[in-house]
C-alpha cells in the first residue's frame, strides 16, 4: 500500500477538486493513516476461500422494462444552473 | 530496420434502445437541447438508477454473436472524473467483472482469415455534448445516460487495414443484431485506437499512444497511417515515444497531442453500489441464442452454398442485412440467382446509393423487381427498359406492366418494324456501310448503336441482331451506292 503522506493527501484532494491550507493538509494526513491502519487489521484475517464482496447487498437483478417515460421540463432542468444559454447549461471553456 | 505496428481498438456503441441505460427519459437523437433528461441522468443527489433490461439482452447477444463468454456475475463500478459533460462526477461503466469476455470476431485479410480477440465487452451510460464557443462551453445533457457498449479488441492487428476490416465485420454485426444504428457520422459507433510499433521479430510491446474519437472508416485508415509512421520516425531518430492521447486533425491529415491540463488519468474505480449485481441464468442465455438472427458469416456460408453465387456477389449482396433479406424476397419468387444478383449489384444498389437511402425508405417491393424479369422474359421489354423503368419504380412503387404502357416502353419485336429502321439506318450511313463491307467488322455494334437511338432504345436488341446480320449478308459493296 502506499505510503500516506501530505503529498498523496494533496493529490487525491486535486482529484476531488478540493484545496486544504497546510494545517488542514497535516490533519487530513494523520486522519488517513487513522482510517487506513484501522483497516489494515482485516489483512489478519485468511481469506483464500473467500470470493470478494462487490456488493453488500443480496439482491440481484433489479431491472426495469425499456419504456419512455416523461423527462422534466427543461425550465426545470435548469432551474438551479448558476448559467445558462439558450437552453443549454452554460460552464467555463473547457479544452478538447 | 522493418517495424510493424501493433493495433488495439476500443469501439463504443450506442445501443437502440427507447429509453436510457438508468431512467426512462428518451434517446431520440437530435432533439432540443436538455430536454430528455431527469434528475437521474442530471445527476441530482439522491436518485436511485435502475437498470434497463434490454441493454443486459442486447449485451448479451454481442457477446455470443462474438464468441464470447458470458459472464453470469457481472457487476457495475464508478469510474471517477471531472468534466462538465458528466453531471455525476463518474460515470457507471464495467470494471472487474464485465457482462462478456474472452471473445473473437473472424476478419478477411490479403493473407486470408485472421481471428482477433476482444478482451472484453461492458455497459456503460454515455456522456453529454459540449459545444465550444469563444469563452464558454454549452452542455447539453440530452446524451447523457445513453446506453453504450464498449468492445475492446485484444492488440491483434498489425495494419491500418486490418483494423479497418475489424471495424467493419464488428459494425456489421452490430447491424445484423439490430442493437446499434452503426451511424459513425452521429456518434453511434466511435472508435479509440491504442497503436504502438516494434521491430519486426520483437515480441516485447513499444510504447502506445491512444488515437480518440474517430469517426469514419477513412479517416481511422489515415489516422493509423500518419500515426505509425511518426513513430517509426522517432524511433529511427534515436527518440522514444511518449505515451499519449492524440486527436486526429482530419482537414491536415496529422495527429496531434490532447491539450490536456489535467492530471494523469486516475480514475479510482469502485463498486457502484447503487446497482445491484446482475445475475444471468443459463436458461436466459439460451433463450437469447435461440432468438439471435442469422449473423453475417452464417448468411455468407449459407449464399455460397444454398446460391453458387461468387465470392464477390455474395460480399455485397450479403453487406447489409436488408439488402440481403430483399433478395431472398425477390428469388423466392423468382427463382434465378444470378440474375437477380447482376441486376441488384449493376441497377438496383447505384439507384438506392445515388438517392443515399435504404430499400425501406423507397416504395420499393419485390414483386415489382420480379415482374420486370418477367417482362424480359417475355420479350415485352429489353434492358434499357429495364433500366430506364427502375428509377419510378422506386420513386412511385406503381407496376412494371403499368410503367411500361405509362413509358412506352414496351419493346420493339416487330421484324419489319425492325427491317424498315434498318433500312433507314445502311442508307445514311453509307460510307461506315462500305467499310464494314471491306472487312471492317467492328462496326457492327455501330449499326446497332443506331437502330437503338432511332427506336428511342425499345429495339429487342436479339431480334434486331438477327435482321442486322440477315440484311448485311445479302448487301455487296456495289450495292451501296443504289440502295
Amino acid at each position: 500500500m502506499a505510503e500516506i503522506n501530505k503529498d498523496l493527501v494533496k493529490y487525491i484532494a486535486a482529484l476531488a477538486r478540493l484545496e486544504f491550507d497546510e494545517e488542514e493538509l497535516d490533519d487530513f494526513t494523520e486522519k488517513f493513516k487513522n482510517i487506513l491502519d484501522y483497516v489494515e487489521q482485516l489483512k489478519e484475517l485468511n481469506v483464500d476461500n473467500v470470493a470478494p464482496t462487490y456488493h453488500i447487498n443480496f439482491n440481484y437483478n433489479a431491472m426495469r422494462e425499456d419504456e419512455v417515460r416523461e423527462s422534466l421540463e427543461i425550465s426545470q432542468v435548469l432551474r438551479n444552473a448558476p448559467d445558462k444559454k439558450e437552453g443549454f447549461f452554460k460552464v467555463p471553456r473547457v479544452l478538447e | 530496420m522493418e517495424f510493424e505496428a501493433v493495433i488495439g481498438l476500443e469501439v463504443h456503441a450506442q445501443l437502440l434502445t427507447k429509453s436510457k441505460i438508468f431512467c426512462g427519459c428518451s434517446t431520440q437523437f437530435g432533439s432540443t437541447p436538455n430536454s430528455q433528461t431527469c434528475p437521474v441522468c442530471l445527476g441530482m443527489p439522491g436518485v436511485l438508477p435502475v437498470l434497463n433490461r434490454k441493454v443486459v439482452d442486447f449485451a448479451i447477444m454481442l457477446g455470443l454473436a462474438t464468441n464470447s463468454t458470458i459472464n453470469k456475475n457481472s457487476y457495475f463500478a464508478r469510474k471517477n472524473y471531472f468534466y462538465p459533460d458528466l453531471p455525476k462526477g463518474y460515470q457507471i461503466s464495467q470494471y472487474e467483472l464485465p457482462i462478456c469476455s474472452n471473445g473473437h470476431l473472424i476478419i478477411k485479410t490479403k493473407d486470408g482469415e485472421k481471428k482477433i480477440g476482444i478482451t472484453r465487452i461492458h455497459m456503460e451510460e454515455d456522456a453529454g455534448k459540449l459545444i465550444h464557443e469563444g469563452t464558454y462551453s454549452l452542455v447539453d445533457l440530452n446524451r447523457t445516460g445513453t446506453p453504450l457498449l464498449e468492445i475492446v479488441s485484444e492488440p491483434d492487428m498489425r495494419s491500418p487495414e486490418e483494423a479497418v476490416a475489424y471495424l467493419k465485420e464488428l459494425r456489421q454485426i452490430l447491424l445484423y443484431l439490430g442493437i446499434c444504428d452503426g451511424n459513425m457520422e452521429e456518434g453511434s459507433f466511435r472508435c479509440d485506437a491504442n497503436v504502438s510499433v516494434r521491430k519486426k521479430g520483437d515480441n516485447k510491446l513499444g510504447i502506445k499512444t491512444e488515437l480518440k474519437n474517430i469517426n469514419s472508416f477513412r479517416f481511422i485508415q489515415r489516422a493509423l497511417e500518419y500515426e505509425i509512421e511518426r513513430q517509426i520516425d522517432i524511433i529511427e531518430s534515436g527518440n522514444t515515444i511518449i505515451q499519449e492521447t492524440r486527436l486526429f486533425d482530419s482537414s491536415k491529415g496529422i495527429t496531434i497531442p490532447m491539450r490536456s491540463k489535467e492530471e494523469a488519468h486516475d480514475y479510482r474505480y469502485f463498486p457502484e453500489p447503487d446497482l445491484m449485481p446482475v445475475f444471468i441464468d443459463d436458461a436466459h442465455i439460451e433463450n437469447i441464442k435461440n432468438f439471435l438472427p442469422e449473423l453475417p458469416y452464417q448468411k455468407i456460408l449459407r449464399f455460397r452454398e444454398q446460391y453458387g453465387l461468387p465470392e464477390y456477389d455474395i460480399d455485397i449482396l450479403t453487406n447489409e442485412k436488408e439488402v440481403a433479406d430483399f433478395y431472398e424476397k425477390c428469388l423466392s419468387l423468382y427463382n434465378n440467382p444470378k440474375a437477380l444478383s447482376n441486376f441488384f449489384m449493376t441497377e438496383l444498389l447505384k439507384e438506392l446509393n445515388e438517392r443515399k437511402c435504404k430499400i425501406g425508405d423507397t416504395k420499393l417491393n419485390a414483386e415489382n423487381i420480379v415482374e420486370i424479369f418477367k417482362l424480359l422474359d417475355e420479350q415485352k421489354l429489353n434492358y434499357n427498359g429495364a433500366k430506364a423503368l427502375l428509377p419510378k419504380i422506386i420513386d412511385t412503387g406503381k407496376s412494371p406492366s403499368i410503367l411500361l404502357e405509362e413509358m412506352g416502353l414496351m419493346q420493339i419485336s416487330d421484324t419489319s418494324t425492325l427491317e424498315s429502321v434498318i433500312i433507314e439506318v445502311l442508307k445514311s450511313n453509307k460510307k461506315e456501310l462500305k467499310e464494314y463491307l471491306s472487312g471492317k467488322d467492328k462496326l457492327f455494334a455501330f449499326f446497332v448503336g443506331q437502330v437503338m437511338k432511332k427506336t428511342g432504345g425499345k429495339a429487342n436488341p436479339k431480334i434486331l441482331q438477327e435482321l442486322l446480320k440477315e440484311k448485311l449478308a445479302k448487301i455487296s459493296i456495289d450495292d451501296v451506292d443504289n440502295l
